[in-house]
């Protein structure tokens, strides 16, 4: 047997470079944590990479999972190799499908990164929610533990399928397997040559649908046939655990590496057995064999093939001397007596006790547990926990592990500090930013080991969940064995803090080793490091006697020409101190990884990689570690003191990272949470924050506009206001002519500022006599903190502006009104919030917001701290998220029930005139709301109503007070990006524009799937490359605006903050006050441009001057006063497209990769952005003529007046 | 007959009208036009110093924001298909080798040795024929010393033509305080030539929005005499060709600086006002005109009004300056 090649994959590609090399056709829609897979597979495509047959496979990104799985139904009718890829709701949106395509015994085999179902809440994380909702629909399940099964698997899995006819979801743990990184023995083509059969191949071709050979299927049957049809399969079903046990057989004899439908480890005659699948049973596998080695009768059955479900093949992998089984699920069937696995084995043993092929003398007993929802950890500890309670006399059944419940009391308790981990195994913890690049240089720190080393190798990566300023953990693990740890590290020989500021918000030390070793990038050196140290982390470097290193790797990195890229740096001080390789060994090692990286970057990058690697030891400290703590302060509290108990006791703890040790009683029951929590979360993140220079100021407000974390404010007060603030507090006169006598700030909050720079990037007001300083210039946040939070609690105090009072709402003032969405974990300079947040700013404090998936969702919704707030009266945005693809479903149902209400309300209201009175009640029916002083005035008859009611008797009057608030009217918006507006929820969208009820639709477009990574959406311009659009998408991007308009009744805007902001704040108006359907389409800029956001703005406004995003305003209204219903607001194009295009990364890639196709793009681009607007403005001409009622021409108003 | 040849950085050129750095190379059909107006050689637009680094290192400020959220670990297709780096300037200059079969002069614009000189050989592997290197350097800093600066120039020079075999040849500002010494150090240093000099954005002020704007205007004639008196003075001082770049928009003009010393004479400006066409129009100005005077080759009137050959050289000295400020009389 051949050596095979050994290489560093992570889960996501050892399944995918199967698929690929085996499968003619690939349909795919992004989702994590699969969408790499995808990816990868349309890389490879676009770079030629052939399948197996010398042909590179057709890739197809589909406009949902349901898209993708249609797709991939139609190429297998069609004699086609196909896969998919996909997770959580992307495989519920392809069950129909597969019923379809079991049922026609098509083979076929998707692959699965398993994810959490959402239920109360959303989750990107893994367990087998997902592959358990496929159970009926008749695929057999392939689980794989692992990336070197992923890749094994995966392969079975498309020898099985061809060979058996049932088609095959394989399937491995989301993020624990698709993302662990790990050295593995590749599949070669050979390998897969000799694994797949030809001959099942050319039987799959015969079947395929041909006029040739035509045949009908898809046929609709009635009861006389149905039924028996149903059955008529049945013998492939039957079949195909013994064909996958043949391929099993197959693959052992090639590659060495065997695998059974089950697998059994541990004692041979253990009496306490764990029957599991996934990463977990690896875990499991390592901690069975610490205690087998320990003495003790314990095993583990891993399942592999889970659907069809051998019993005898189970049965024999079990041991005979078996006395108690728990059955582990990753998953929860509320209301079902067991989870899925449990019934499964149950069933199966009862069967074949009854059949006479258990080996049992007397039947074990089966306890069923559940554990690592949602990626939660499934450690040693816990596995010793279930075998623990399988000694039991009575083992509790249908328990937990991994959590404390102390509400229904079912979960094992677990000793926390257990480590079985052998000694020989290197373990290293690096704390991160996501920003400084950690996460990349430990990646290619494996690969290093991993390919220059016999070490096995394992990486695995902890995010949070914000978009700005994201702390990222790794966790790396060296070993002379295939590395079984599922589990996040517990004792780490290396802990490397990259951030200095870490060590007074995350207990970095938590994890280290006694005796290990403490490598922190300090901009304090050697001997002054230690007095800046919080209490506790001196302590625990005492208590564990770790040996102490510094760097200051900013310093390094930034000398050497790489900015804030400490990566390289902390890398090389990674390799010196622990000693995996021989340190010039390991130096050489890096450097060569780094001209393999960055050698189509050029010379430059390399060259100032090597002077930051060959600086870096020279930089590097050991730090004298005194022999008691000195410190004189403590680590400083999560949050502040005057923080909702809620949040100090919850939330406080999901932010310090120990969410994990939360009992369920903590949390709400039915994922109902508070908003306004991001206030206590003080991220400290901006190196540099603005600061306001009264003088200069032009009090615009651009720059509070333009703000995408509402960090920076203004605030128009009456003088005796000031009374008591703060010295450093700044206050000018206000200038303006309606609010006379009044004074006027802008304060910057300091610590929630992320220091975008948009602020002053959009500043207009230069100081004359020294224009480089702007009235907002940005200055070290440091120096500023202390004082600038006082200022800002000062400045959160003042009085609001009177809502009723403002008037017209304009750009200016809009700024003034409190905005209701604040401090989100959304990008620092991200195109989208600044919508959002005018949003709340217009109409909060009665909107309801329903957010389809994506980056609003995350940024919007993401635990710990979330953005949403409300105002002083309680009062503010209500937000939900249902799913990817129903948002316009979702929203238009809430639209629905506040309707319902109002009618409901009004009905009790009429009934009870006569007590009521019936001035009240005319004034409340016919009240006008049609701006904020109208909707002042019918909140105050509100009150006055409930008043009155609590004097009024009867069931009619107690309904009407549960009523009464929906006679102020509700805003109503679906939020929601691109990828929901233009693909995946289009149809919903258009359904309910075409509803004529009165919801408004703000559509989020960064002309990419943004949260996933920069996948192209049919919003993607003509020219851009993008993820599935590599080589720049040839086809124009889709005019959502114009198919609205189409219907007539739909108010359409399209707007861009930075083009004209008040154009934004007009359309919100409009869209909002308008009575049918809205449909706002604002332009984002985005990080997946590829291009710094400070200059986000910028590129908005030549956006709109080059014609590429025209600005306009469609209003049903206008209609009957004779206008045309479209205005324009921006002007045919007059900067050359070009100059928009090549100063983002999206587009100039192109141009760098093939010029000649740039150009061609380019042109093609400008031609039809010149057609559009020339259509835009022949629209913006025409009046529509008017008809009435028995449909003869009316007469124009105009012409009326005459 | 009339004879145009010249010697050009070891080329034996048809004439001395070469088309120079500028746009008017950037398409493929473009350079072929000049080729059919008979441009003897073709100069590509340059290649920044500060382009070369900024695309590299874009490549480092795209990853700021990779491997740090869960769901997204990338923004963009996979790096291999990212060809970041100005490799597209290699591939025109591929392309523009293949178009035409004239000598293709590449051109690189730096001032500073770094990373960025390694392209002066991926430029000769690519098939340049020459390479002119435009030493563009605004030193304001104080603390930097016009030696130094010199020294830099020098050193980038030694550099590329160490690392090439193609001839180099300089193209200067005229901001030097001894640019005699200074030609003859990049002389020494290996260059091949001197092109003098090159023209540059120029910041202007708006005073309504305290803005800078950069603009560049075509040349016209008006420059010509500049660098007329510097290749006066240089001709006979270096041992490698001369050429003049700027001002120059007509037959007349190419003979001022034939006669001044010149080798070569590039072309922009007047070529972008009328068309590649007008290189024709020029070449015949220069014949007719050599043939109405009786000149039958460039070589003997080269230089023949250079410093050191021209019947007043104080016209080209101080003097001169002296003697236009003592007749200027105000209306």
């Amino acid at each position: 047997m051949p050596q095979a090649r050994r290489i560093v994959v992570d889960g996501n590609e050892a399944a995918a470079a199967v698929a690929h090399r085996l499968s003619e056709v690939i349909a795919i829609y992004p989702i994590t944590p699969s969408s790499t897979m995808g990816e990868l597979a349309d890389s490879w495509a676009a770079h030629g990479r052939p399948n197996l047959w010398g042909a590179v496979p057709q890739i197809m990104e589909m406009q949902s999972e349901a898209g993708a799985a249609g797709a991939v139904h139609g190429a297998l009718q069609a004699g086609a190799l196909a896969t998919t890829f996909t997770a959580s709701q992307g495989l519920l949106l392809m069950i129909p499908n597969m019923y379809k395509i079991a049922g026609e015994l098509t083979p076929f085999c998707m692959h699965v990164a398993a994810r959490t179902i959402a239920t109360h809440a959303l989750s990107i994380f893994g367990d087998h929610s997902d592959v358990m909702a496929c159970r009926a629909t008749g695929f057999a399940m392939l689980c794989s533990s692992s990336v070197q099964e992923a890749q094994d698997m995966a392969a079975i899995a498309h020898m099985a399928t061809l060979r058996s006819r049932v088609p095959f979801l394989h399937f491995f743990d989301g993020f624990r397997t698709s993302h662990e990184v790990a050295k593995i023995q590749e599949l070669s083509d050979d390998d897969l040559r000799a694994l797949v059969s030809d001959k099942a191949i050319y039987e799959h071709r015969l079947r395929a649908l041909t006029p040739d050979r035509p045949a009908i299927r898809g046929t609709a049957q009635n009861p006389d046939a149905f039924f028996q049809a149903r059955e008529a399969g049945n013998l492939f079903h039957s079949a195909c655990a013994g064909l996958v046990q043949e391929a099993m057989v197959h693959f052992g004899a090639l590659t060495g590496r065997s695998y059974d439908l089950f697998d059994y480890v541990g004692h041979p005659e253990a009496e306490r057995v764990i029957v599991m699948m996934g990463s977990g049973a690896e875990t499991a596998h390592e901690t069975i064999d610490d205690m087998v080695a320990r003495g003790e009768k314990v095993g583990l059955v891993k399942v592999r093939l889970f659907h069809p479900f051998d019993k005898r093949a189970f049965v024999s992998a079990l041991p005979k001397s078996a006395r108690a089984l728990a059955v582990l699920d990753r998953t929860k069937e509320p209301g079902a007596v067991g989870d899925p696995m449990y019934l499964e084995v149950l069933a199966a043993l009862r069967e074949a006790e009854e059949e006479g092929i258990s080996a049992f003398k007397a039947s074990p007993k089966v306890v069923g547990g559940r554990y690592g929802l949602s990626s939660k950890e499934f450690d040693p500890p816990m596995v010793k926990a279930v075998f623990a309670n399988l000694a039991e006399g009575k083992p509790r059944n249908h328990f937990t592990v991994g959590i404390v419940d102390d509400v229904t009391h079912l979960s094992l308790p677990w000793e926390v500090e257990l480590d079985i981990e052998p000694p020989d195994v290197k373990r290293a913890i690096f704390y991160g930013l996501g920003a400084d690049g950690t996460v990349g240089a430990n990646k290619n720190s494996i690969k290093i080991i991993g390919e220059e080393t016999s070490f096995f190798t394992q990486g695995y990566f902890v995010y949070d969940s914000k978009k700005s300023g994201a702390t990222t953990v790794s966790h790396l693990r060296f070993g002379p064995r295939p590395i079984r740890s599922a589990y996040l590290i517990k004792q780490a020989d290396f802990v490397a803090c990259h951030q200095f500021e870490f060590v007074d918000k995350i207990d970095v030390l938590e994890r280290a080793a006694p005796g290990g070793v403490f490598l922190l990038n300090s901009p304090h050196g050697p001997n002054e490091v230690w007095d800046q140290l919080p209490r506790e982390v001196q302590a625990t470097i005492l208590k564990k006697r770790l040996r102490f290193y510094v760097i200051n790797a900013v310093k390094v990195a930034r000398d050497a020409g790489m900015g804030g890229r400490i990566n390289t740096v902390m890398q090389v001080c990674f390799f010196a101190l622990s000693g995996v390789l021989p340190r010039e060994e390991a130096i050489a090692e890096i450097k060569r990884a780094i001209e393999k990286t960055y050698s189509k970057r050029g010379p430059e990058v390399i060259k100032k990689n090597f002077a930051a690697v060959d600086d870096s030891l020279a930089h590097l400290y050991e730090v004298p570690v005194p022999s008691a703590v000195s410190a004189t302060r403590g680590r400083p509290p999560i949050v502040s003191d005057r923080a909702p108990d809620f949040v100090k006791r919850v939330t406080a703890m999901m932010m310090s990272g120990k969410g994990d040790l939360l009992p369920v009683s903590a949390f709400p029951v039915d994922g109902v949470w508070p908003t306004g929590t991001a206030q206590w979360e003080k991220r400290n993140l901006a190196i540099e924050i603005p600061v306001w220079d009264a003088k200069v100021c032009i009090q615009c407000n651009q720059c509070a506009m333009v703000c995408p974390h509402a960090a920076i404010r203004a605030k128009v007060y009456p003088p005796e206001a000031l009374k008591g603030a703060p010295s450093t507090f700044k206050s000018d006169d206000y200038r303006s002519k309606e609010m006379v006598g009044q004074k006027y700030t802008i304060q910057v909050a300091a610590e929630d500022c992320t220091g975008c720079g948009l602020c002053v990037h959009i500043c207009p007001a230069k100081d004359r006599t020294n224009p480089r300083h702007k009235a907002i210039d940005m200055a070290p946040q440091r120096p500023l903190r202390e004082a600038e939070r006082e200022n800002y609690a000062f400045f959160l105090d003042l009085p609001e502006v009177d809502r009723a009072a403002l008037g017209r709402v304009e750009l200016k003032t809009s700024q003034f009104l409190q905005p209701l969405f604040e401090y989100s974990g959304a990008c620092a300079g991200c195109g989208e919030t600044p919508y959002i947040k005018a949003l709340t700013q217009l109409f909060g404090d009665r909107a309801m917001i329903a957010n389809a998936t994506g980056c609003t969702s995350i940024y919007g919704g993401n635990l710990p701290t979330t953005p949403y707030t409300t105002n002083r009266d309680g009062r503010g945005p209500a937000w939900a998220n249902s799913l990817f693809e129903d948002n316009a479903e979702f929203g238009l149902g809430m639209r629905l029930a506040l309707d319902a209400h109002l009618m409901q309300a009004t009905h009790a209201l009429q009934n009870l005139r006569g007590q009521i009175g019936g001035t009240l009640v005319a004034e409340i029916l016919g009240g006008g709301q049609e701006d904020e002083a109208a909707i002042a005035v019918q909140r105050a008859r509100v009150r006055e109503l409930k008043s009155r009611l609590q004097n009024i008797q009867g069931a009619e009057a107690r309904r009407l007070e549960t009523m009464a608030d929906y006679f102020v009217p509700k805003s109503v918006w679906l939020v929601g990006g691109d990828g929901w507006a233009y693909d995946i929820g289009f149809g919903g969208l258009d359904h309910v524009l075409a509803s004529n009820r009165n919801i408004n639709v703000l559509v989020l477009d960064t002309e990419v799937y943004s949260n996933t990574g920069g996948q192209q959406s049919k919003a993607t311009p003509l020219g851009a490359s993008a993820k599935f659009a590599e080589a720049g998408k040839e086809i124009p991007k889709k005019d959502l605006g114009l198919l609205a308009m189409s219907y007539g009744h739909v108010y359409v805007a399209r707007i861009a903050f930075g083009a004209k902001m008040a154009q934004t704040i007009q359309a919100l108006q409009e869209a909002e006050a308008y009575p049918g359907p809205s449909l706002v389409i604002a332009y984002a800029h985005c990080i997946a441009h590829g291009y710094d956001m400070v200059n986000g703005v910028d590129q908005q406004k030549l956006a709109a001057s080059s014609g590429i995003w025209p600005l306009y305003r469609y209003d049903p209204r206008r209609v009957a006063q004779g206008q045309p219903p479209l205005h324009l607001d921006s002007g045919p194009p007059k900067t050359p497209l070009s100059e928009y295009v090549r100063n983002e990364g999206r587009f100039k890639v192109i141009e760098k990769s093939d010029p000649e196709r740039f150009k061609r793009l380019l042109k093609n681009s400008e031609r039809v952005t010149r057609q559009r607007y020339a259509v835009y403005q022949q629209l913006a001409g025409i009046t529509v003529p008017l008809y009435d009622t028995a449909g003869q021409p009316a007469q124009k108003p105009a012409e009326e007046a005459k | 007959m009339t004879n145009l040849n010249t010697p050009y950085l070891g080329f034996d050129l048809s004439h001395p009208l070469i088309p120079g750095a500028s746009p008017l190379s950037d398409t493929i059909d473009a350079v072929r036009r000049l080729e059919d107006a008979g441009a003897p050689a073709i100069t590509l637009r340059s290649l920044f110093e500060e382009q070369i680094e900024r695309d590299q290192m874009a490549a480092l400020r795209a990853e700021t924001h990779e491997q740090s959220f869960a769901e997204a670990l990338t923004f963009f297709p996979t790096p291999q298909s990212f060809v970041f780096g100005p490799d597209e300037y290699l591939e025109h200059l591929r392309r523009v080798k293949v178009a035409v079969s004239v000598p293709v002069i590449a051109s690189l614009n730096g001032a500073t040795p770094g990373g960025w000189l390694e392209y002066a050989q991926l430029m000769e592997h690519a098939g340049a024929d020459a390479l002119e290197l435009n030493l563009y350097r605004v030193a304001f800093d104080p603390a930097l010393s016009s030696q130094a600066v010199e020294r830099e120039a020098v050193e980038v020079v030694r550099e590329v033509v160490r690392i090439v075999k193609i001839p180099v040849a300089v193209k200067l500002s005229p901001f030097y305080s001894s640019l005699s010494q200074f030609a003859l150090q990049l002389d020494e240093a290996g260059a091949k030539g001197l092109v003098l000099f090159n023209r540059f954005y120029q910041p202007d002020i708006d005073p309504e929005t305290l803005d800078l704007n950069r603009s560049l205007h075509l040349s016209d004639a008006r420059e010509l005499p500049l660098r007329l008196r510097w290749l006066g003075a240089l001709s006979g001082q270096t041992r490698g060709s001369l050429a003049v770049s700027g001002g120059v928009h007509s037959g007349r003009d190419a003979i001022k600086a034939v006669m001044a010393g010149a080798h070569g004479v590039q072309v922009v400006s007047a070529l972008l006002q009328h068309g590649p066409d007008h290189l024709k129009a020029m070449r015949k100005q220069m014949e007719d005109w050599m043939g109405e005077f009786e000149w039958e080759s460039l070589e003997p009137m080269r230089g023949n009004m250079s410093l050191k050959r021209c019947p007043d050289p104080a016209a080209y000295e101080r003097a001169n300056y002296v003697q236009m400020l003592q007749s200027f009389r105000p209306h």
